[in-house]
Parts: C-alpha cells; structure tokens; sequence
C-alpha cells in the first residue's frame, strides 16, 4: 500500500499541476500579509482562499486525478491487491500532495504573521476543508463513469457549498426571522463543511461583532471546548462519509 | 499704618490659633470621635497608623483630617464609616472599608451631605456599599482616590463616586473598580472628570443623567459590563478618553441618548461591541476620534439629527457605522474609513468618490441579528460589492463625500 501511495505522490509531482498550485497560493499569503498594514486583513485574505480556492482546487484536481488514473486503477486491479487498499491509497496519496501544497503555500504564512491562535486554527481547518473535498471528489467520480459529468457534479457541489447554501440559509433567516431559529441555525451550519469553517475561524478573529444574542448562542456553541471538539468531529464526518460511501460502491462496481 | 500692622497680626494670630490634634495609641485622644469632639473650625487631626473602629465618625466641623501612614477606618459592616456634614473639610491619607449596607440610606465609605468644599483625597476605599456618596455639595473635590469592592450583583453593591444633585464638583485621578458604576452622576451641573481609570465595574463606567455643562477628560473606561452611558443632558464635552473592551450584547463603548449640543472629541474607541451608540441626539459635533476594531463603530439610530461625524478614524471595525432607519439627518465628512477602495487623483488626500459607508449586510443585520451567521461568506461579499455600485437598501444619502484616503494622526 506505501508503494501505491509512494507512487501516487510522484505521478502527482510530475504533473506539475500542484507544484503551480503550490506557488500560486503561496504568491497569494504572502503579499496578503506584506501588502495590507494589519494581519487581519491578510488573514481575511487567506480566509477567503480557504473557502473558495482550496475547496475549487481540491474538488477539481482530484476528480480529473481520478479519471484520469482509471487504467492505472484497472491495472492495479488485475494484481492481488484488495480493492480497499487501491483507492485508499489513491485518498492518501492525494490528500498528502494537496495537504503538503497548502501547508507549504499557505501554513508557513500563517504561523510567521497571523496570532498564534488563529494560525494554528487556520491550518487545521484549511487541512480539513482540503480533504473533506477530496473525499467529496472521489464520491462524485466513482457515481458516474462518464467524466464530463463528474467533473460537471464536482463545480456544482462545489458552487452548491461555496455559494448557493450561503444564499439558501439568508433566505431562510429572513422567511423565519419572527421566529427563534438561532439554535435551528446551528444545525442547519453543521451540513455544510465551508460554513463550518467558516465559523469555526470567525468565532476566534471577529469576537466582538459576534457578541450580538445570535452570536452569543454561537459562541456558546462553537466557542466552548466540547462546541470546537463537536464542530471538528462533523468536519471529519464529512471526510468519512463521503469517501467511506465511495469506498462502497468502488467494492462492488464492475469497472 | 499702625492700625494694619496690628490687624496684620490680629488676622494672624486667628490663624496660629488653629491647633493640631494627634490621635494614636502614645497620644493624649486615642479616638477620632473624642478629637473631633474638642476641635473647632479650622483645626487640623492627625490620625497615626491603626485600626480604628468607631463606628459612624460624622464631621460636622471644618477640619483636615490627615491619616499618617494610611490607618484604617472600619466600618464592621454596620455603620457608614465618615460622614461629612461641614463646609471646608479635608479628608486625606486614609483606607476606609467595609461600609454597612442598606437599600434606604445608600451608606458610603464616605457621604457628604449638603456642605461645600469638601476635598477627599489620596484615600483607599475597599468594600464598602458606596464608595464616595456626594450628595447637594458644592464645589468638592475627588481626588487620587482609590476605590474597589468586591464583585457582587448589581443588587449588593454601590456605586464608586456618586453625585446627586450638586455642582462645581472636580472628579480628578481616581482609580475605581469593581462597583455597581464606576461614576455616578445625576442632576451635577458644571463639573469635571478627569483623569480617571474606571475599570471592571458590573454596570457602566460611567452613568451619567440629567447632568448639564460637565466635561470629562482623559478618563480611561475598560472592561466595564456595559460600558458608558450619558444620558438626558445638553453641553457635555468628552474628550481624550479611552474606551475599551466592552463586550456583550446590549454593551457600548459610549452609550448616547437624548444627548445635545455636546463635544465629542479625540477619544478612543477600541475592542467594544458597539463603539457609539447615539440615540435621540441632537446637535453633537463628533470629530477626530479613533474607532478601531470594535463589532461596530458607531450605530447610529434614524432618532438623531443634525449631527456632525467629521475627521474620525474607522479602522478594522467589523461594520464601521450602522442605522436602522432609511432617514438620515446627519451629515459624515472627511472621515477615514479603511474599507473605502475609492482613488484620489489629484493627491489633495481626499478621495475622488463619495463613499457609502452603511454596508448592505450591516442593514440585514440590524433587521435579522441572526443574520451574521452568513458573514464574510461570498455571498455577503458579492451582495456589498453590488449595493456599494447601486445602493437600493441602503440609504442613498447615507454618504461621506470627502472620504480621506489616509488616517488622521491623532
């Protein structure tokens, strides 16, 4: 399984396309935070590519990974490996690589300029969302062979988390505003990895504009130990899920 | 000649004739109560080092009482420890603690009850009900004081320095914290707070009503559980204070209402939830203040009118102003606000654009709080950008047409 893995690692190399990624995003953080006076802007930057970039990257980059690999995977599949192995090797493989890319890129920024605190959770959750659409990608590819539409299912996932759910949840907010639907809220938060995310860093740099009463019930959520440890546990849920329901239908697919 | 020689030394022999009375356990009175007993106007008692229980110590004549040393004046929790009912007495040098507590009487550390120049200074007030209580004074003076009781509810305990009904009161250098309200001031007309630091006090800093042509200066107000409210008055001028992480939900750097003709001026907003609430104002002149990263700069309600907001610093607030009304009778000019993204051509530091201050979002917020859930998503960014280029929810005249592209040097 180290080999597969090893091997998925240099084909990745060699195809150039994270090394480019790699250099983007870090091009990207480091003129965020040499740019802007504060290191607060630079780290809305930075947030701002977490939500948006990462996710579109590792969604994208990993569902042609794996089209593009089918032969690769056939092949592996006539030798006597168990076809758990082959595509948790391909996950690990492509979680390292792009995982490596945004530590490199974006972690190294993070821990020298940005509060200890916020850096650290900026990495973490980064780590997280990168990998959560890996996991993603690999569902939306093993559902169809045909690779236009999965490639077409990953951008509307990707659009559905990164844009339409944001618009979905101001919409339902100003239908129910008579009622209160803070806690509803939370829940509601929990089924999309981005918002997640994006509340999970919100609630460590912008505390003051969260202190409002829906704030507050947030912050008693999120901002408590077992709040945190819930909000990271729903985020490796969306790691496991996907991939894990993926791995299912990869067993029993005949390919 | 020789008659003003001789009143010269009449005169002065009037003054020489005020004695000095020691209190301590080597002298001739071992008890305040007995000194003061024998004093007459104008003497001066010195209190040596100690402890000393006496109960009520009331001052009905005009001395100084000078504590050498800092002795300490205990109140046991039953009796309200000085009580000054004379014109022309100095309190200095003490520790006052453990004042009684009654809902009727309001006892304090110290009370001052309808006297004139009366100067309290250098004194450490430590868990009484009321620290200094002033109430139908005049011309009194609060200085140096350092004032701090026990975090209770707001039920159990005072205020720190409490103004009723007075005038010409000087609040000068005083350190108080941990009271119900820092300050105190209600119906005190031409006075001044100055140089005071009023932090972690369960309600406001500072509470202030119905208290005319006051000024407070250089005060530093943190940490407060809702942070500074003036209320009900015209003419007051606050300048150069600082105010600072006041944070909750119905908390405020600087609560206004039904405030007018006042100066705000060179003060410092930082880290609070709300930095200026304002309220049913008229007529303010706010300049030259520094907001910075506070939930918001300034919310200011569609009840106020004809307010200038001129040559502020905006920096780093998550929304710099909000309203929450479409009427807009107040006029923003040459402030700097760090998310204005406008040009400046002709290098005159004022950009070339009007900007928009009140963001979309801020308005959504301000209808449904629950709102700010969705918060820097993308969609919030894409809806500003949008409104900023074709404002239709937010106010249109809502603008600062002199937006400055540096930050004032304050």
């Amino acid at each position: 399984m180290n080999r597969i893995i090893k091997f998925i690692i240099l084909d990745i190399l060699k195809n150039k396309i994270v090394l480019a990624y790699t250099i983007l995003l870090a091009a990207f953080s480091w003129s965020a935070f040499s740019l802007e006076d504060g290191s607060t802007k630079g780290v809305l930057t930075i947030l701002n590519i977490i939500l948006l970039i990462v996710p579109l990257v590792s969604i994208l980059f990993a569902t042609i990974y794996i089209y593009n690999s089918s032969e690769f995977i056939e092949l592996l599949l006539s030798q006597p490996i168990h076809r758990n192995k082959i595509w948790l090797s391909l996950f690990i493989g492509l979680s390292i690589s792009l995982l490596s890319a945004f530590l490199i890129a974006a972690g190294i920024p993070l821990i020298l300029f940005a509060e200890s605190l916020v850096g650290f959770m900026m990495i973490v959750v980064g780590c997280l969302i990168s990998t959560v659409f890996i996991a993603i990608a690999f569902l939306s590819s093993i559902l169809s062979r045909d690779k236009a539409k999965g490639i077409g299912i990953s951008i509307l996932l990707w659009l559905y988390f990164a844009l339409l759910f944001d618009g979905l949840v101001l919409f339902l907010l100003f239908q129910f505003s008579d009622y209160p639907i803070e806690k509803m809220m939370v829940g509601i938060t929990a089924s999309s990895p981005i918002d997640l995310a994006r509340i999970l860093i919100l609630l460590h740099l912008n505390v003051s504009a969260m202190m409002g009463y829906s704030g507050a019930i947030f912050k008693d959520f999120f901002g408590s130990n077992l709040g945190l440890f819930i909000a990271f546990m729903l985020l490796i849920c969306w790691i496991l899920f996907p991939f894990l329901l993926s791995l299912k239908i990869f067993n029993k697919k005949d390919l | 000649m020789r008659v003003l020689l001789f009143s010269i030394f009449l005169f002065s022999s009037f003054i020489i004739d005020a004695k000095t009375l020691l209190i301590g356990n080597n002298y001739f009175y071992k008890k305040i109560k007995l000194a003061l007993n024998d004093a007459v106007n104008g003497d001066t008692i010195i209190v040596e080092k100690g402890f000393y229980k006496e109960g009520n110590i009331v001052i009905d004549k005009s001395v100084f009482l000078l504590g050498k040393d800092f002795p300490v004046l205990d109140g046991e929790k039953k009796f309200e420890v000085l009580t000054v009912k004379a014109n022309y007495v100095t309190i200095k040098g003490f520790i006052i603690q453990h004042s009684s507590y009654a809902v009727l009487d309001d006892p304090g550390g110290i009370k001052i009850y309808n006297s004139s120049y009366v100067t309290i200074q250098n004194n450490q007030l430590f868990d009484n009900f009321f620290g200094i209580y002033i109430q139908e004074s005049k011309h009194c003076i609060v200085k140096d004081n350092k004032i701090s009781a026990l975090i209770k509810t707001e039920q159990e305990i005072g205020n720190g320095v409490h103004c009723w009904k007075s005038d010409s009161l000087q609040i000068i250098g005083n350190n108080i914290s941990g009271n119900r309200d820092g300050i105190y001031f209600e119906f005190v007309t031409n006075s001044i707070i100055w140089r005071n630091i009023s932090c972690n006090n369960l309600r406001y800093g500072l509470h202030f009503m119905f208290s005319h042509n006051d000024s407070y200066i250089t005060n530093i107000f943190k940490n407060n559980g809702a942070g500074v409210a003036v209320m009900f008055t015209k003419k007051v001028t606050m300048m150069n204070n600082t105010f600072e992480n006041n944070w909750g939900d119905s908390s405020y750097g600087l609560l206004l209402k039904d405030i007018s003709d006042s100066y705000i001026a060179t003060n410092k907003f930082y880290n609070n939830t709300s930095g200026i609430y304002i309220e049913g104002s008229n007529r303010l002149l706010i300049e030259k203040n520094i907001f910075e990263a506070n939930g918001w700069g300034m919310k200011i309600q569609a009840s106020c009118m004809d307010n200038y907001i001129e040559k502020n610093n905006f920096i780093g607030n998550t929304f710099d102003v909000s309203t929450n009304g479409t009427l807009v009778l107040n006029t923003f000019n040459e402030n700097y606000w760090d998310k204005y993204e406008g040009y400046d051509l002709n290098k005159d530091n004022v950009g070339d654009v009007p900007y928009h201050p009140l963001s979309l979002f801020s308005v959504i917020v301000e209808n449904c709080p629950p709102a700010m859930l969705i918060y820097r998503s993308f969609i919030v960014t894409l809806l500003d950008k949008s409104e900023k280029i074709l404002p239709s929810l937010t106010p249109e005249n809502f603008i600062d047409n002199k937006p400055l592209m540096r930050a004032i040097k304050l």
